[in-house]
């Protein structure tokens, strides 16, 4: 008798269950985790889709366009999320994404036509430093400098890929030369962002790549305004990152609405102080309090995802022998 | 001799089962291979820098052996002759490095040799220059951190197989202790060091973020690196499947070299018996032992006090959701010691009772094979048939198995060998086999060992970050992967707390279920 | 002379007293119950078990905290009694100095040695291709080369048959006589002691009874002596 009550308990359970659509969508690990903007937008989307919204989460960005590759068009993923401008050329290759219909008007830096991502939030590649420290202002200057640095690898991390972009962008072919002098400034390149950013904290160099944006973590959450980004002479490479429908997805009209939500107030306001990225559109109400305190690049850098893909395998090999020696 | 009685006494352990096992294990890593090279497109071609990280990750991993091996010597005799207050705990405590997170243990070790470390400060107070622990020295200080204590345990075990009448001797003959190293020590560190250093070696070879990240640069990429790029960043997968085979090949000889040597000292349970010694009391070996243990103790106290110290201040900042987390990984470790006991009894059974050692190599694939292919293979073959997600920690649990399955071989074989050598006659001629025997007589004999094994085994798969993060289930991560998440939304210091929550369960673990299986020693 | 003043050894919760004296090249068995305190004793006589209390005295020299080297005094052992990976002449050679090269002279007497024990041609053999009885001589060869005051036995030939352990138990009295040493053994079969010793140490519920004449006390046991002999 029990195990009939059980068993009646368990398939309506599934059943009510199985009336409510399931939106998967694809992210990075730090999107989805507590701190993320994963929750609250969860609840968000939810209170107005009658569905079920699930993340899942895979690694960063370059890992979750490997798992996509990976499961092919048998994909339980309806969306990606958290894919950026230097990988969707690649992703778009794999012909696994399907046009969008999204509009909206977009406060980045440059203006947005790719039909098939959708930009969710961005930021800048800096170099963080603590605010007390007076540190070069350009590349140059830093490869002439005793300032130590600390990246992360390009082939593992997506600031790191970052990076490469950035001085390619600022130097095309004299960037060989630029790593070369950078070679003695770089304490170490470490696997991930983490691990960069935990050994700058730690004292080991005296600035870290990481994003324009960070200070504002430390000044807005732990009220401490120590940190600063230096703002470079040759501008900041840009970072979009983007979402997109995969063509295969079993709920495409909600998948539609996702993207939809994604661009509009109640995704954009969460983004600032759970991502410290700035939203894709500026939210009627403004930035946190804390984001104008932000260094502002005077010039946006950025290699056009269709040329990224060759750039990037060129840059990587002068990389590799510039630091290698 | 010996192997003739081994066959006629110990029939009766049964190696069905233990060659299931080990088939099983073969199939688990092989078919992952298979699965990544049946996805591949690529031209299986190595590029140059693939080459360099091939010869770049077999010398540091020479280095790291060699010098985890040659400083483990003069470091388990200090501990095999010197008594002293709390030497239980520091011998206890040379398990603690080998299970920590790979970035906790380098923030640690950056806390002390950093370029804003403990030991800079020093130099810079007596006004020398800063030393750079960035390069292959780095990477190879690293690894000795992790694996010198565990070379110390081989060894120090090897000195306790000594009868204790052949130390009664020396003291008797008033031989001085370079001739007691010649006549007795030397004898066991020849006997012993080998398979320790291919042991280290072969841990060394798939080691990745410790040589990145101390590797000061590209310069440091590892074969793993290399698989991790080839997946990652460009995709190739049949270069990554490549670079695995080369790996599991490297490993493989490594093993085979070593099996000829690898200790058959038993290296669990009874670590704290001391034995009395009579020939260590000049001056000079006094201070030559108090110098290597006190460098020692510095060399794996300071990093951990640190990670201590750090914890403690960001021990407030650790999101109750911790707790949770710390409940999956408890369960998770459970799930792993029974997964190991599963594989390594029947298998340690087996390969005690079988004439060549050379099976155990099976073991050591495990050990060898990248996570990361291991966890893409399994992943192929999942997904057409259900969400990898739900299958995250019951792969996971099958991974901590594996990596600790050739410790734990290296554990309980020599025990069953020598129970078996002991009392299979006994057994035989009371009709004891298959469950009665493992339940009466070899259960109870090596219950020390299985002990060691499953305390190891479990803080080894609480540390471990291990494949979950590919198949990342959001509802039911890990401890060191929460401990990543705080990490990667800059709450540095609450990722300290995780930290040390993880340490102090890992740890806790371990002590708990060595000291359970110390215990259940039957009085003799 | 060898005084045990009011001696007193802990092992564990065990105790063991003795109080009494050996006179200097005499012959005494240590008999008594299995578990008494037998190996205990020598081993404290030795210097590898540590004394509680009293005194040791070795021919008016106070050896209770010198090391086991430094008494005058060599041990032959129930097992062990010789590197498994030395020769014979090796083994017995460290007797002698302990260092591994000898000088041609040390290298005649341990080959005397052995010959005296009966392995003349064995020497350069490994103890795994000796049989019991040999092993036991050969611990003997290096006990003669040590010429020490006292040879301590703690059971060594206590795994040969009776006729090797007798041919065994006369040579080590041989050997004592040519080395004017004392002999103190351990033993469970009276017999052994009826056949070289002079007097008798009972070790019975945690005392060690001083010597007395071997045939005496074996004739007309006390009762618990006479418990222990069935």
């Amino acid at each position: 008798m029990k195990y009939l009550t059980f068993a009646a308990g368990v398939l309506t359970a599934t059943s009510a269950f199985a009336e409510t659509p399931v939106l998967t969508v694809y992210t990075y690990d730090s999107f989805v985790s507590d701190w993320g903007p994963g929750p609250a937008i969860e609840s968000a989307f939810e209170e107005t889709c009658n569905c079920d919204l699930q993340f899942v989460g895979a690694g960063d960005g370059a890992a979750l366009l490997a798992r996509i590759k990976l499961e092919g068009a048998r994909s339980d993923a309806d969306v990606v999320l958290g894919l950026d401008t230097n990988l969707t050329a690649a992703a778009k290759e794999t012909g696994l994404f399907e046009s969008h219909s999204v509009t909206a008007d977009y406060t980045l830096p440059i203006e947005w036509t790719d039909s098939t991502f959708v930009p969710f939030d961005w930021g800048y590649f800096a170099f963080v430093h603590n605010a007390d420290v007076i540190v070069p202002t350009n590349f140059k200057a830093l490869a002439d400098s005793d300032t130590k640095i600390v990246i992360q690898d390009p082939r593992s991390s997506t600031p790191g890929l970052g990076l490469l972009m950035w001085v390619k962008a600022a130097y095309g072919d004299e960037a060989a030369s630029i790593w070369e002098g950078l070679a003695d400034n770089v304490v170490t390149v470490t696997p991930g962002w983490s691990e960069a950013y935990g050994l700058f904290l730690e004292g080991e160099a005296d600035m870290v790549l990481s994003y324009t944006t960070s200070p504002a973590y430390h000044l807005i959450a732990e009220e401490d305004a120590s940190k600063a980004s230096v703002k470079f002479d040759e501008g900041h490479y840009l970072q979009i990152e983007v979402a997109a429908k995969l063509a295969a997805s079993d709920q495409p009209e909600l998948a539609d609405k996702f993207l939809n939500f994604m661009v509009s107030e109640a995704f954009q306001t969460i983004i600032p102080t759970t991502n410290w990225m700035y939203p894709a559109v500026t939210p009627a109400t403004g930035l946190p309090k804390g984001f104008e305190t932000l260094m502002v690049p005077a010039k946006a850098l950025m290699i056009p995802a269709d040329e990224a893909n060759t750039v990037r395998d060129a840059a990587l090999i002068e990389w590799q022998n510039a630091l290698s020696k | 001799m010996a192997e003739r009685i081994v066959q006629i006494t110990v029939g009766k352990i049964s190696p069905r089962l233990g060659i299931s096992a080990a088939v099983l294990i073969a199939v688990l890593i092989l078919s992952a291979l298979v699965a990544v090279v049946s996805r591949a497109d690529g031209d299986f071609a190595l590029g140059p820098s693939d080459w360099s990280a091939v010869r770049f990750t077999i010398w540091q991993a020479f280095l790291s052996a060699f010098f985890s091996t040659i400083l483990a010597i003069p470091v388990a005799r200090a501990l095999a002759r010197r008594r002293f207050w709390g030497r239980g705990f520091l011998v206890t405590l040379l398990g603690a490095p080998f299970i920590l997170p790979v970035i906790v243990a380098v923030l640690g070790l950056l806390a002390i040799f950093g370029r804003a470390g403990f030991l800079n400060d020093i130099l810079a107070f007596f006004g020398f220059a800063k030393v750079s622990i960035y390069g292959l020295h780095g990477v190879v200080l690293a690894h000795v951190f992790f694996n010198l204590p565990l070379a110390t345990r081989l060894l120090l075990q090897g000195w306790q197989t000594v009868p204790a009448e052949q130390f009664r001797l020396v003291a008797q003959l008033g031989l001085r202790p370079s001739m007691v190293f010649r006549l007795i020590e030397w004898r066991l560190i020849v006997r012993i060091l080998p398979g320790a250093f291919a042991l280290v070696f072969v841990i060394c070879l798939t080691s990745f973020a410790v040589a990145l990240t101390l590797g000061g640069g590209p310069r440091a990429t590892t074969i793993e690196l290399a698989i991790y790029q080839a997946f990652r960043f460009d995709f190739d997968l049949g270069r990554a499947a490549v670079l695995s085979i080369l790996q599991l090949g490297v490993a493989g000889s490594a093993a085979g070299l070593a099996l000829w040597f690898i200790p058959s000292v038993s290296f669990g349970g009874g670590l704290d018996r001391m034995q009395r010694r009579w020939d260590v009391r000049t001056v000079w070996s006094v201070v030559l032992d108090s110098t290597f243990i006190v460098l020692a103790l510095g060399f794996l106290i300071l990093p951990l006090l640190a990670i201590l110290l750090s914890g403690l201040g960001g021990l407030a900042d650790v999101p109750l959701a911790i707790w949770g987390t710390a409940w999956t990984s408890f369960w998770v470790a459970m799930l792993s010691v029974g997964a190991l006991l599963c594989a390594a009894l029947p298998m340690a059974g087996w390969i005690a009772t079988s004439k060549r050692a050379g099976v155990e190599a099976v073991g050591l694939l495990g050990l060898a094979a990248s996570p990361l292919m291991i966890g893409t293979g399994w992943f192929i073959l999942i997904h057409p048939f259900a969400n990898p997600a739900d299958w995250a920690l019951a792969v996971t649990i099958l991974v901590n198995a594996l990596m600790a399955l050739p410790f734990a071989l290296r554990i309980l074989v020599p025990t069953l060998r020598e129970t078996a050598q002991t009392y299979g006659r006994l057994s035989g001629a009371l009709g004891l086999s298959g469950v009665a025997l493992w339940r009466c007589v070899l259960l109870p004999r090596a219950c020390p060992q299985i002990g060691f094994a499953a305390g190891l085994t479990a803080a080894l798969s609480i540390g471990d970050l291990g494949v979950i993060a590919l198949f990342a289930d959001p509802d039911r991560a890990t401890l060191p992967l929460q401990m990543y998440r705080l990490m990667g939304s800059y709450r540095t210091d609450a990722a300290a707390g995780a930290a040390l929550i993880l340490l102090v369960l890992a740890f806790g673990l371990f002590w708990v279920m060595d000291y359970w299986g110390r215990r259940n020693v039957i009085a003799e | 002379m060898l005084s045990l003043n009011k001696i007193e050894i802990a092992l564990g919760s065990f105790r063991l007293r003795a109080d009494f004296q050996i006179e200097a090249r005499q012959k005494v068995a240590v008999v008594g119950p299995s578990g008494a305190g037998k190996s205990t004793l020598v081993g404290a006589v030795c210097g590898f078990i540590d004394v509680l209390g009293g005194q040791l005295i070795l021919a008016g020299q106070d050896i209770t905290d010198a090391m086991p080297d430094k008494r005058d005094m060599a041990m032959l052992f129930q097992d062990n009694n010789l590197f498994p990976h030395l020769t014979i002449a090796q083994n017995v050679g460290l007797g002698i100095r302990p260092v591994m090269r000898l000088t041609l002279d040390e290298k005649s007497k341990v080959n005397d040695a052995l010959v005296r024990v009966g392995l003349g041609d064995l020497g350069s053999r490994k103890p795994s291709e000796l049989s019991g009885g040999q092993q036991s001589r050969a611990a003997l060869a290096r006990a003669l080369v040590q010429s020490k005051l006292w040879m301590i036995l703690d059971e060594p030939f206590a795994a040969l048959g009776p006729a090797l352990r007798a041919e065994m138990l006369d040579l080590v009295a041989e050997v004592a006589d040519e080395t004017q040493a004392g002999v103190m053994m351990v033993t469970h079969a009276p017999e052994d002691a009826r056949r070289i010793a002079d007097s008798v140490i009972f070790v019975v519920d945690g005392v060690a009874h001083g010597p007395q004449a071997t045939t005496e006390l074996l004739d007309n046991p006390p009762p618990a002596l006479k418990a222990y002999l069935g």
